[in-house]
């Protein structure tokens, strides 16, 4: 069932990057956020 | 104004201002941003429930077509992602105000639109691998995505040379509108060129698969829940590199501010105390 | 002055410095000889060389085409006379055309050596009916590639790290003339059976692509330098 293989591996790359990438960016932008004010947050 | 430390370590406030850490609890989330990140969650859900369940397999591609069902979202992320670039990157150019918050956006775009390009590359490949019998085939779309692939790896060293924010900007958004020139001159050239070479019935390039009823309904789920992430994560980045560049400023002026208060110790032992004028040394 | 006499003046000063130092001649010229050479080093068989002859032609020239524009640049920035132009009140859209003129007239001789060795080294013939092709691709490849090369040398002028940032910048933009030069030209000298006719559409393709990036430079090149 080699095609079941690839098809499951495209599923899990996928939303492998999309959970890393999003938690990369979501984690960064925290470190960021511990050093700068509120009020220079202009979304906050 | 509350005082903050801009290297990350120790210091002490000089104003009456409340304890530090209470005014730094906000992160780059919002309201907005959990309730989006909420319905990001639940579509792809249900992707994978429409993409490897229900949909039905392929006449041709038998199940190999499910793979369609997360590749084609994640191009469409990256097309939409430059796109955005793009246009953000005008928006820094013609008008006067050139705001930076269109350059953070531009940048933030462009790196979530290469990710995904190298992701759309890999899954692909896998789906040519069953399709087609091969990892990669020099047909006019694989070509022209691996040429903005790289083409936006250059944007994004560009946007790293150092410099002014406003340097950055403008050099990015030049490039970022040169590169959409590009692209459709790159889609006819390498299209007129493949065109050449079609004929082979083994392995049909165009992979274009007759799509009907679920299956288009679980392709229409996926575009849906990447565009909800895209989103998702072009909020987070541009206010993550909205604080970035305000760090690095802060770190500039506060260099600049010991570099004057040494010139200020150094200057009051030998005269009266009257600061020498050191207005010279701000103009950069 | 207007500003097509200042190009003028641009790319003559541009072509006496190359003169004067004879930098293209004594150092780009032998380095794109030495790389038709080594093709055939890599790409053993005789058959192989003749087929992709014109491929190679322009990826000698890509090539070239970096260390050209490096050298362009380099001679306005180590003096810093890129900005001393610019204070002095020159139009930017002068200067972009000025250097893309003197480059293009660089590319041009460099292409025709090209074509030369091509001739000597992979058995090329040049047959009648294919002469006025081969003209027009050489000159509108040129025109395109001198844009593209400008313009990038200039967004990477005086940049730390440039050296690096220029082949990735510039390859990706150029792969259209690649594309387009090489098939025109296959056409031109009769490459496994291509006949002049299929030249031309890949012509089009090149003078469309010297026209998109010959005006987007001219625009774009003064906010560029302008730091």
């Amino acid at each position: 069932m080699e095609d079941a293989g690839f098809i499951i591996g495209s599923y899990l790359l996928t939303f492998g990057v999309v959970a890393l990438f999003s938690w990369r960016v979501v984690r960064h932008g925290r470190k960021l956020a511990d050093r700068v004010p509120d009020d220079e947050k202009y979304w906050a | 104004m509350t005082t903050f430390d801009p290297t990350g370590t120790e210091s002490v406030p000089v104003t009456s201002a409340p304890a530090p850490h209470d005014s730094y609890r906000v992160g780059t989330g919002t309201r907005a941003t959990r309730v989006l990140g909420l319905f990001t969650i639940v579509s792809m859900g249900w992707l994978v429930v429409f993409g490897l369940g229900f949909s039905p397999a392929d006449r041709d591609q038998d199940e190999a077509v499910r793979i369609l069902y997360v590749h084609v979202p994640t191009i469409w992320l990256a097309y939409l992602a430059f796109v955005v670039t793009a246009i953000a990157s005008a928006l820094y150019l013609f008008p006067k105000a050139h705001s930076l918050g269109w350059d953070r956006l531009a940048g933030a775009s462009a790196e979530i639109g290469v990710a995904f390009v190298a992701v759309t590359l890999v899954v692909g490949a896998l789906w040519g691998r069953l399709t087609w019998g091969v990892f990669w085939q020099w047909d006019a779309r694989l070509t022209l995505t691996a040429l903005l692939f790289v083409s936006y790896i250059g944007y994004l060293a560009v946007r790293r040379l150092g410099g002014t924010h406003e340097q950055r900007a403008r050099r990015s958004a030049v490039l970022g509108l040169l590169i959409v020139l590009e692209i459709p001159l790159l889609h006819f050239s390498v299209k007129l060129w493949r065109s050449l070479h079609q004929g082979s019935t083994l392995t049909d390039p165009s992979g274009d698969v007759k799509m009907d009823g679920l299956m288009l309904f679980s392709l229409f789920v996926g575009v849906i829940a990447f565009t909800l992430l895209y989103v998702w994560l072009v909020l987070h980045r541009t206010r993550a590199m909205a604080m970035e560049d305000l760090l690095d400023d802060r770190q500039l002026d506060s260099a600049l501010e010991a570099r004057r208060a040494e010139a200020r110790i150094d200057a009051a032992p030998e005269s009266a105390p009257e600061p020498a004028p050191e207005v010279g040394t701000e103009d950069r | 002055m207007s500003v097509w006499k200042i190009t003028w003046l641009i790319a003559l000063k541009d072509l006496r410095i190359e003169r004067r130092s004879r930098v293209i001649t004594d150092q780009v010229l032998p380095f794109a000889g030495v790389t038709m050479l080594i093709f055939a080093f890599a790409l053993d068989a005789d058959s192989v060389l003749e087929r992709v002859a014109p491929g190679l032609i322009w990826l000698a020239t890509m090539f070239s085409l970096l260390v050209l524009v490096q050298r362009a640049f380099s001679i306005e920035t180590d003096d810093g006379a890129l900005d001393a132009m610019r204070v002095a009140g020159v139009d930017a859209r002068a200067i972009y055309l000025g250097k893309s003129l003197s480059l293009a007239v660089q590319l041009l001789v460099l292409e025709v050596i090209l074509l030369g060795a091509a001739i000597v080294l992979y058995a090329q013939t040049v047959p009648l009916d294919g002469v006025v092709l081969l003209v027009v691709t050489l000159l509108t490849a040129t025109c395109g590639l001198a844009s593209v090369g400008t313009l990038y040398g200039g967004l990477a002028a005086g940049i730390r790290g440039r050296e690096t940032l220029l082949p990735l910048l510039t390859l990706p933009a150029v792969a259209p003339v690649l594309i387009g030069a090489t098939r025109a030209v296959e056409a031109a000298l009769g490459t496994a059976g291509a006949v002049v006719s299929d030249g031309w559409p890949w012509v089009g393709l090149l003078a469309v692509f010297a026209v998109a990036f010959g005006v987007g430079g001219t625009l774009a090149f003064g906010p560029l330098i302008d730091e």
